[in-house]
C-alpha cells in the first residue's frame, strides 16, 4: 500500500522510497526514510496535495509524491 | 584576528531571527554570484572585525536544489572560520540530519541549539551535555525569539573560533556504509587535498554518487570504474541503493543519539496549537474563503484605510517641497530647461513613484508577518492545486494576488519562493495581473466607449489578465522554464508570533531597496522620458508638447499599432509616457488632445477610436510592459538587466498578440 491511499487519521510505516533524482533525494533527505512511522493529518482543501506528520514535524506533499512511498504495517482504521 | 561566520540551518530553525539578534541592523543583503538567491551579511554586535554570512536555509547539501549548492559552494571556496549551526530543538532528529553533513565539511563548528524555550515549557528535555559529547563539537541552547542563551553563545563562538577546532568525530556509521566511505576515502585522499576538498565529505559525497565532487576532484575513469564496485558492493549487501543507504545511515545514528539525548514526553505546546489552528486555517471548505478574506483584508488596509491617507500625505509632502523649490528657482530666475528639467522632470518623476512607498511598507509589514507566523506556508498548501498546471506551485499564488494591488512590491515579494525557477516564472507572469495603476485608463475609456457595460469591460479585462497568465504559463512551462520543477515538499511549520524586530527589518529592508531604485534606475528613466518630452529634434525647449521629440518618435511607431486598430501618434506616445506610471497614460492624452474636461476628452477619444479599437488599446495596456518602477524591481529580482529586458520585450509581444487577436477576430464579428 501506498502513503497516497492513507485515508486522514491513519498512520503507516515506510517500506521503501520509489521514485528518482531530485524528489527521492528530497524525500529520503526530510526523513522519510526505511522503518519511519508516518501519520496522514489532512488532505488540502481541494483533494492535493496532503498533510503528513513524521519525526515530530509536519510535512506537505503531493499526492504525486506519496504515491512513490510503499508502506508496510498500515494502520487503517 | 578578523573572523567570517557562516550561519547555516534548515528554513524555519529560527536563523533569520538569530541572524538579526547577533548583527542588529547592521546588514548588507545582496545576491550569491550568479543566481538570484539572497545573500545577507552583516557585522556581529560587539565583536570587532567580526562578519556573519546567513546562508539559505536548506535541509541537506544534496547538489539538486540551488539553495544547497550556493551553501556547499560558499562553504568549500570561501573557508569560514567557523559555522554557526542552528538546530530546532523541537524537531531536532531532521534538523541534525544537516549537522552531519556540516560536520564533514572540516571547519570549526558550533550548534546554537534553538527553540529550547519551547521544549522546556511542554515537559520536554534535551540533554545538552551528553549532546555534545556525542558529537564532539560545542552545543549551545539558545532562545532567539526571547534573546536567551545569545550572549554565551557569542562566547562559545569566539571562544571555538580562536582555538580553531576541527570537529573530530566522522563515523556516524557502522557495516557496510563505513567500510565503502572508507575504501573510498583512501582512493581519492590526494585529489581531495589538492582540490581543497575535505576528504571525509569528498568520499562520502561519492558514495552518493555526487557529480560535482567527481568533477572538483578529476576523478579518473579508472577510479570511477573502483568507485562504482565499492558501491555496487555496498548495495547489494544492503539490499537497498546509495542514496537510500546513506541517509538511512545518517537518521539512524540520529536516532540513537536522541534515544539517549533527548526526553519527549509530548508534543510541544506549540505543535498542538498549530494542530488547532490549522482545523481552521486550512479546512477543508473554510481554508479558502479564509485565505482570500485575509487577503482582501490586507488588500483594504494597504490600498485603502492605511495607505491611501499616508499616500496623500506624502503626496501634499512633495508637493510643498516641489512648490519651494520651484519659488526658489523662479526668484533665482534659472533658465527654463534646467527648471522644467527639475520640477517637470525630477520631483513629478521620482515624486510620483515616491508616493507608492507607504504602500510598499504596509505590505510588506503584512506580507512579513504572513510569512513569520507560518502562515504562507499553509496558502501554499490550501492554493497549491490551482497552480500546478502550469508548474508552479502553491507559494506562488500571494505574489501574483498582490499584483492586482501593485506589480512593484509584488515582484518583490517573489523573494520567499523557495525555487529559481518559480520565482523567475512568477516574475515574468505577475505584471499580467492588472495593477491598480491601470484603473484611471480603464476608466477613461469605458467612460468614453462602454458607459452602460463599465462594469463587464473591467471584470473582462481582469480576467483576460489571468487568462494571459495562464496560457502564458503553459507556454513558458513547456519552453523556456522546460525541466524538473522543485519538488513539492514543503514542512507546514508550527505557527509562531512573528519577532517585531524581524518584521521591521524586513520592512525597512524593502523600503531601502525601493528608495535606492527610486533615485537610480527610475530617476534616469523618467529624466529620458522627460527630456523626449519637453524637446524638439534641434534640442530646442518646446512649449507645446505635440512638437517634442517624444510626439515624433510616436508619430513613427504609431503605424505599428495599425493592425491592432489604432494608428494615432497620440495613442502610441501616451503608451510610452505610460512606462513613467501606467496612469499616465491617461494625463497624455488629454494633453496631446488639448482637451481640459472629461466630456470633451470622451468627444475626442470617439474620433482616435472605435469601440472596437477602443478595447484593443485597453487590451494592450493590461499587457504591455510595467513601468519603469516595476522594470526596476524585475532586473533586481532577476538579478540582470538582460533577463530583464528579455522579459519586458515577451510581455510587449503577447500584448501585441492578444491586442491584434481581439482587433482581427473581432472585426470579422462586427463587419
Amino acid at each position: 500500500m501506498t502513503l497516497d491511499n492513507i485515508k486522514p487519521g491513519n498512520s503507516g510505516v515506510i517500506a521503501s522510497i520509489g521514485g528518482e533524482g531530485m524528489l527521492r533525494r528530497r524525500l529520503l533527505d526530510m526523513g522519510l526514510t526505511p522503518n519511519t512511522r508516518v501519520e496522514v493529518r489532512k488532505v488540502a482543501p481541494m483533494g492535493d496535495p496532503i498533510e503528513i506528520f513524521l519525526r515530530s514535524y509536519v510535512l506537505t506533499i503531493r499526492r504525486e509524491e506519496a504515491s512513490k512511498i510503499e508502506l508496510k504495517e498500515a494502520m487503517v482504521l | 584576528m578578523s573572523f567570517v561566520f557562516a550561519l547555516a540551518g534548515n528554513q524555519n530553525s529560527g536563523k533569520t531571527t538569530l541572524f538579526n539578534k547577533l548583527t542588529g541592523s547592521n546588514q548588507h543583503v545582496g545576491n550569491f554570484p550568479g543566481v538570484t538567491i539572497e545573500k545577507k551579511e552583516g557585522l556581529i554586535k560587539k565583536q570587532k572585525d567580526t562578519s556573519i554570512v546567513d546562508l539559505p536555509g536548506i535541509y541537506s547539501l544534496s547538489p539538486y536544489t540551488m539553495e544547497e549548492v550556493v551553501t556547499r559552494d560558499f562553504i568549500l571556496h570561501e573557508h569560514p572560520d567557523l559555522i554557526i549551526n542552528i538546530v530546532d530543538a523541537t524537531n531536532i532528529e531532521r534538523n541534525l540530519y544537516l549537522t552531519l553533513q556540516l560536520m564533514e565539511l572540516s571547519i570549526p563548528m558550533v550548534i546554537a541549539l534553538n527553540m529550547m524555550d519551547e521544549v522546556r515549557a511542554s515537559g520536554n528535555s534535551v540533554d545538552v551535555i551528553k549532546l555534545s559529547k556525542h558529537l564532539g563539537i560545542p552545543v549551545v541552547p539558545i532562545s532567539a525569539g526571547k534573546n536567551e542563551g545569545i550572549s554565551e553563545l557569542m562566547d562559545v563562538i569566539m571562544k571555538a573560533a580562536n582555538e580553531k577546532k576541527k570537529p573530530t568525530k566522522l563515523d556516524f556509521c557502522t557495516g557496510e556504509v563505513h567500510k565503502a566511505i572508507h575504501s573510498i576515502s583512501h582512493l581519492i585522499e590526494d585529489q581531495a587535498l589538492k582540490s581543497g576538498y575535505p576528504v571525509r565529505f569528498a568520499a562520502t559525497k561519492l558514495v552518493e554518487g555526487d557529480e560535482p565532487t567527481m568533477k572538483a576532484l578529476n576523478i579518473t575513469e579508472n577510479q570511477k570504474h573502483i568507485i562504482e564496485h565499492v558501491v555496487d558492493d555496498m548495495e547489494k549487501s544492503l539490499d537497498t541503493d546509495r542514496e537510500a543507504a546513506l541517509a538511512d545511515m545518517r537518521y539512524n545514528y540520529i536516532g540513537t543519539l536522541c534515544d539517549d539525548c533527548v526526553v519527549k514526553h509530548q508534543e510541544t505546546n506549540e505543535q498542538i496549537r498549530s494542530e488547532k489552528i490549522d482545523k481552521v486555517l486550512t479546512h477543508k471548505y473554510f481554508g479558502i474563503p479564509i485565505f482570500f478574506g485575509i487577503m482582501f483584508f490586507i488588500f483594504w488596509l494597504t490600498f485603502g484605510a492605511i495607505g491611501a491617507p499616508l499616500q496623500g500625505i506624502l503626496e501634499e509632502g512633495i508637493a510643498v517641497v516641489t512648490n519651494l523649490v520651484s519659488e526658489i528657482m523662479i526668484g533665482a530666475n534659472v533658465s527654463t530647461w534646467l527648471y522644467s528639467l527639475v520640477i517637470d522632470g525630477i520631483f513629478a518623476g521620482v515624486g510620483s513613484v515616491l508616493s507608492f512607498l507607504p504602500l510598499i511598507v504596509i505590505l510588506f509589514l503584512f506580507l512579513s508577518l504572513l510569512e513569520d507566523s507560518g502562515y504562507m506556508a499553509r496558502v501554499a498548501f490550501v492554493m497549491d492545486k490551482m497552480l500546478r498546471k502550469i508548474g508552479l506551485s502553491g507559494r506562488s499564488f500571494v505574489p501574483m494576488l498582490i499584483g492586482f494591488g501593485c506589480s512593484v512590491p509584488a515582484i518583490m515579494a517573489t523573494r520567499t519562493l523557495s525555487s529559481e525557477r518559480d520565482r523567475k516564472m512568477t516574475i515574468v507572469l505577475t505584471p499580467f495581473m492588472s495593477c491598480s495603476a491601470k484603473l484611471p485608463i480603464y476608466g477613461m475609456i469605458t467612460v468614453a466607449f462602454f458607459p452602460k457595460y463599465a462594469a463587464i469591460v473591467m471584470i473582462s479585462l481582469y480576467a483576460l489578465g489571468i487568462l494571459v497568465a495562464i496560457l502564458s504559463g503553459l507556454i513558458l512551462n513547456s519552453t523556456v522554464f522546460k525541466g524538473n520543477p522543485v519538488p513539492f515538499v514543503m514542512e507546514l511549520p508550527a505557527y509562531r508570533v512573528p519577532s517585531a524586530k524581524s518584521v521591521l527589518i524586513h520592512m525597512w529592508e524593502k523600503a531601502k531597496d525601493f528608495i535606492r531604485r527610486a533615485f537610480t534606475v527610475i530617476f534616469i528613466g523618467t529624466i529620458i522620458i522627460w527630456f523626449l518630452q519637453s524637446f524638439d529634434w534641434s534640442f530646442n525647449l518646446v512649449e507645446d508638447s505635440t512638437n517634442s521629440i517624444l510626439a515624433s518618435i510616436g508619430s513613427v511607431i504609431a503605424p505599428l499599432f495599425k493592425p491592432l486598430g489604432f494608428n494615432d501618434w497620440r495613442a502610441s506616445t501616451a503608451l510610452i509616457t505610460g512606462l513613467t506610471a501606467k496612469e499616465a497614460v491617461v494625463s497624455t492624452l488629454s494633453v496631446l488632445t488639448g482637451v481640459t474636461t472629461d466630456a470633451e476628452l470622451s468627444v475626442v477619444l470617439n474620433t482616435m477610436f472605435t469601440p472596437l479599437s477602443s478595447f484593443s488599446f485597453l487590451a494592450f495596456t493590461l499587457l504591455y510592459m510595467p513601468c519603469i518602477a516595476a522594470f526596476a524591481a524585475t532586473k533586481r529580482e532577476l538579478g540582470s538587466l538582460k533577463n530583464a529586458i528579455l522579459t519586458a520585450s515577451y510581455q510587449t509581444v503577447t500584448a501585441y498578440i492578444v491586442a491584434l487577436i481581439i482587433y482581427q477576430v473581432g472585426s470579422l464579428f462586427l463587419m
